[in-house]
């Protein structure tokens, strides 16, 4: 099934006001329902070769895999090992570049990948990038970031308010492309119609709290192409100390695999 | 590394390094740091450091803990910050080596992501290169002086509206909406749904956001709003 009627998909990425470089990639793609975004490190260069080779890798893959088959053909449970492996794939892909090419010595990325399939997303992630969803106007954090700072929330160390002003808010406990091996955290949501999904580089949220992402989203959420260009201007203007980039996916209606008797009657005129 | 200094009612009576991940604080003799006084807990608090952070934790003490004269139960030490127990004060010091770069010290390197290989807290936590980064608040941006429109014609002529928020929404949803952002560098308009573009001072803007300037009159379906700056 082909998906575009029903996902609209704007995005936006900006180097920020500090860096000379955006070491972040970003590919979506409505037909399928597909939207990946990476965010990379690593010294000269490296950050986006690493960022790009895991978002042209896994989009590509996924799609190619995905390409003439009918959705009820597919099943959540081999979309998710699907997400898997090609995450998996994507890591042998730069950790073995690394290892060949002194330049691109330790580069790595973070990773999130969503895929919209029979009224569920499943998305996978690693590293601190993330997937917000805003329903009826609540934005919830889809993701648990592989952070240092998260697992220091986890284990009760450090309050949510604390994080904020934590100054190792930027070390990932989980990248691709850094050891030979690394598995995505992958999970399915249930999908409404009306929901818009957001997908960034911690340049946002390290910019921009989360209750203003909900404000921007809730009064923007007509005007998805603006609300993508708000979104990484409030970053910027809040001092834009990193790459920025936002994927904003709205659900326009429901997309069941299994087409009900009447939209099978519809489809015979 | 940074350390605590210990004193009693002004006279310092020893340093202590913060050289391992945990050091204890209480009247029991195998706490790190031993205080025999009634008034201090057995176990009373202990401090945990990870990489260049420190974290103070009470353990339920019956006095409690203050930092820089607030009780805490939790808290993540600053350079300075001075621990109270019973009489007692640590001073919480980072070491000159290993000082915190001034804000004047290029952000560059200290947002970048960057990985912790290994289960974090054992074997090899790698610390960012470059001493520590400085603590990051999510900053505030710089807002421009308070603005609000003034409603000029039609039923709630006179009625006035505020903008206190970054994101200010006019009109009707599903008709025409509009945006007043509010921005450092001052207020701008933008068009958000509909077929009619807002129009200011006679003028029907394009898809990009305009800047609003003190009594500049924004039309919407029909109800022209005066924008104004009300303070000056």
């Amino acid at each position: 099934m082909n998906l575009a009627s029903l996902l609209e998909i704007a995005t936006a990425t900006h180097p920020g006001m500090v860096r000379s470089h955006n070491e972040d990639s970003i590919a979506a793609d409505a037909d399928v329902g597909l939207a990946v975004l990476a965010d990379g490190m690593g010294g000269y260069n490296a950050g986006e070769v690493a960022s790009g080779i895991a978002v042209t890798l896994v989009s590509s893959e996924i799609k190619k895999a995905l390409a003439g088959k009918r959705p009820e053909e597919l099943n959540g449970r081999s979309l998710e090992l699907l997400i898997g492996e090609q995450a998996a794939r994507a890591n042998t892909a730069i950790y073995e570049a690394a290892q060949r090419e002194p330049q691109y010595s330790g580069m790595g990325t973070t990773l999130v990948v969503a895929l919209w399939h029979d009224n569920h997303l499943i998305v996978g992630h690693i590293g601190d990038s993330r997937l917000y969803r805003l329903r009826a106007d609540t934005l919830e954090q889809v993701t648990r970031d592989h952070s240092l700072l998260q697992e220091q929330i986890d284990s009760g160390m450090i309050t949510r308010e604390q994080a904020r002003y934590s100054p190792n808010k930027n070390l990932v406990t989980r990248a691709v492309g850094i050891e030979p091996q690394v598995e995505a955290e992958v999970h399915s949501h249930a999908v409404q119609a009306g929901d818009i999904y957001l997908l960034c580089s911690d340049g946002l949220p390290d910019m921009v709290t989360d209750e203003e992402i909900e404000l921007t989203l809730s009064s923007l959420k007509a005007n998805l192409p603006l609300a993508a260009e708000q979104l990484v201007q409030q970053a910027n203007d809040n001092g834009g100390r990193d790459n920025v980039s936002v994927i904003l996916v709205r659900v326009r209606g429901e997309f069941p695999a299994r087409a009900g008797w009447l939209r099978k009657i519809k489809s015979w005129f | 590394m940074a350390k605590l200094i210990l004193s009693l009612e002004g006279s310092v009576i020893r340093e202590v390094p913060l050289d391992k991940e945990r050091v204890t604080i209480g009247r029991k003799p195998q706490n790190d740091i031993q205080i025999e006084n009634l008034a201090v807990s057995g176990e009373h608090a202990r401090v945990v450091t990870i990489l260049k952070d420190s974290f103070l934790e009470d353990l339920g003490s019956t006095n409690g803990t203050l930092v820089n004269g607030n009780p805490v139960t939790k808290h993540i030490l600053q350079n300075s910050d001075v621990i109270e127990i019973g009489k007692y004060k640590l001073k919480y010091v980072v070491d000159a080596t290993s000082v915190q770069p001034g804000p004047q010290a290029p952000a560059e390197d200290m947002e970048k992501t960057m990985i912790v290989r290994g289960p974090v807290g054992a074997r090899t936590a790698v610390p960012p290169p470059g001493a520590a980064a400085p603590a990051a608040a999510v900053p505030a941006a710089a807002t421009p002086s308070a603005a609000a429109l003034q409603i000029l014609n039609g039923p709630g002529a006179g009625r006035e509206l505020a903008i206190t928020k970054n994101l200010t929404t006019l009109g009707k949803p599903g008709v025409q909406v509009a945006v007043i952002t509010r921005r450092p560098q001052g207020y701008f308009i933008a068009h958000v749904e509909g077929k009619a573009f807002p129009i200011v001072n006679g003028k029907t803007l394009d898809a990009q956001a305009h800047p609003l300037n003190d009594h500049d009159v924004v039309e919407l379906g029909g109800v022209k709003m005066e924008f104004f700056y009300k303070a000056k």
